[in-house]
């Protein structure tokens, strides 16, 4: 694969990319908004981030020893999908709680299905999924982030220590997020602190900030199109402030982009390759389809956050908007 | 002897060669749906195993008085009677279990392994080979559910016919008790079961196999041929 001459048949021009060249991409776009996750939710974050990459990684061997297959532990994607998962979890997750996590991701939704590439929908999501519908308790837990960037100026400017620091330890006390304060009525948290991450939610999710600059270097690198985050997050922020509860055109828009797993979603989990649609069409298509039950998940069902559902669903209905944007073959016949 | 030799290997034929749910893949319905605790399967497996053994003895009965063009009706007038037969007798003895197991007693007129047999077996077959073949593929069945709804009942609910069982070891995971867990573990327990099964035959498909590896070039059917367009 290192050579550039190949002594074969068309194509003889080669792009550089492998599969190992853009899971690390996706990995260094991931760095920000696991770095922002250790920084809110502490050690354990840091520890569930492992256990779970590690998991991962360890069922991928294991899966292609046991199954006769030729050993992809080197492609990484084994460690897309366990950050990918460990950014989906709230940060006192118990460890093993994640194991199994890691098990069904890579196990049964990856590698029984043939591995990288045949997986029906996102590991990682399913994953997440799994974990909500069997421990659910454990899966709503959310803490308050322990470091509080805005506290911090504040007490800069004005010099004294109000003491919002310290005394956090990770498992005081159940931390609502801005979605369910939302649901519930609440006074919601200012978008400034949504944008940077102070608020209750999964490790890699609160900080918008992380995941958006991560994001843009995907798409500078031309790992993922704009298409999908751009008309995903477009199209929640236009339903949420078209169907707002209080009346139409009131919602809050902005809010809804950056509360919840959207960002996360809509940069890294909508985009895989395999379970995302191949044609420009069929992504219009399945990002707005991801948009619309986002929010009518998050407003019209007893769920705070929608965003995983939406993206399995649309994942599993992949391969029918596959079939209904399939381009002409050219000089064909113009029926289908 | 021969004989003997015979009913024995009809009744085996029903736990593993046969068996309904893990080989044949009939009754689903009832399978998956009523699994969520062992105790559900070994009632619904009774109770599916009386219907069966009492339809098929009758049906091998009249299956020569019945003209054929009529048959079908016949043969769900004899199952309708058992199930309500079972279904009062669950009122009145097992209420609970009743209540349980809900509207798939009544559905086990519809069963399909109960037509499978009645149409398969029991139309072609004497009374003592009929009930045979009933008790074995009823034995099968309720093997599997309870199989079934064993694994799902001490995943999901970390106990095994009510009594706790994985209290200090880890909490169950609900996914296991809704249809999406009792797909999987069915499909886990299928593949299990034909692995075990297909051990024996290995030895002999060996011989098929040579047979057939000298054609695979040129073999439309070859994986992966199938889906270029």
């Amino acid at each position: 694969m290192d050579k550039r001459l190949n002594v074969s048949s068309s194509p003889h021009i080669r792009h550089g990319a492998t599969t190992q060249k853009i899971m690390l991409n996706v990995i260094i776009a991931l760095l920000p908004a696991t770095l922002a996750g250790i920084y809110f939710f502490g050690a354990r974050a840091a520890l569930l981030i492992f256990v779970t990459v590690l998991a991962s990684v360890g069922f991928e061997y294991l899966s292609r020893l046991v199954l006769k297959r030729n050993n992809t532990i080197g492609d990484l994607s084994a460690v897309v999908t366990g950050l990918l998962l460990a950014l989906n979890l709230p940060p006192t997750l118990p460890i093993w709680m994640a194991v199994v996590g890691a098990f069904f991701a890579i196990v049964i939704v990856k590698q029984l299905f043939g591995g990288l590439g045949y997986n029906f929908v996102n590991p990682a999501l399913a994953a997440r999924a799994f974990l909500l519908v069997s421990f659910g308790s454990d899966m709503s837990k959310w803490t308050e982030p322990i470091n509080r960037i805005t506290a911090l100026a504040a007490e800069a400017v004005s010099g004294t220590t109000s003491g919002a620091t310290s005394g956090a330890t990770v498992d005081v006390s159940t931390y609502a997020t801005p979605l369910s304060i939302l649901k519930d009525g609440g006074e919601p948290p200012s978008l400034l602190d949504m944008f940077l991450g102070q608020t209750g939610g999964s490790v890699g999710e609160v900080c918008a900030l992380a995941i958006i600059i991560g994001g843009l270097y995907l798409i500078i690198k031309g790992v993922i199109s704009w298409h999908i985050p751009v008309i995903y997050t477009g199209t929640v922020a236009l339903m949420a402030w078209v169907l707002a509860p209080e009346g139409m055109f009131t919602g809050y828009a902005l809010y809804h982009v950056l509360a919840g797993g959207l960002l996360l979603g809509a940069f890294f989990m909508a985009t895989d390759y395999t379970t995302s649609p191949m044609t420009k069409k069929g992504t219009v298509i399945y990002a707005l389809g991801c948009g619309l039950l986002t929010i009518v998940f998050r407003l019209y069902t007893g769920m705070p956050e929608g965003v995983s559902y939406a993206i399995l669903l649309m994942n599993v209905a992949t391969p029918l908007i596959d079939r209904l944007t399939r381009p002409r073959r050219f000089g064909g016949a113009t029926h289908v | 002897m021969a004989k003997k030799k015979k009913g024995f290997s009809v009744f085996i034929n029903g736990i593993i060669n046969e068996n309904p749910t893990f080989r044949m893949l009939l009754g689903m319905c009832p399978s998956l749906a009523v699994t969520t605790m062992a105790k559900n399967g070994l009632g619904m497996g009774a109770a599916a195993t009386f219907v069966l053994v009492g339809s098929n003895f009758i049906i091998s009965l009249i299956r020569n008085i019945v003209p054929d063009k009529v048959r079908i009706p016949a043969y769900i007038t004899v199952i309708a009677t058992f199930t309500t037969i079972v279904q009062m007798l669950l009122a009145v003895l097992l209420p609970e279990l009743n209540k349980q197991l809900g509207i798939y007693i009544p559905l086990i007129v519809v069963n399909c392994i109960i037509f499978a047999r009645a149409e398969m077996f029991a139309q072609k077959n004497g009374p003592i080979l009929s009930i045979l073949d009933a008790l074995g593929m009823g034995a099968g069945f309720t093997i599997a559910i309870t199989i079934i709804g064993s694994v799902r009942e001490i995943l999901g609910s970390g106990t095994w016919m009510g009594y706790p069982v994985t209290v200090n070891l880890f909490s169950p995971a609900t996914f296991f008790i809704l249809p999406a867990g009792g797909f999987m573990i069915m499909g886990f327990l299928v593949a299990l079961f034909n692995k075990l099964a297909n051990r024996k035959k290995n030895d002999n498909t060996i011989e098929h196999q040579d047979a057939c590896a000298v054609g695979c070039p040129g073999c439309s059917n070859a994986a992966g041929g199938g889906d270029v367009k």
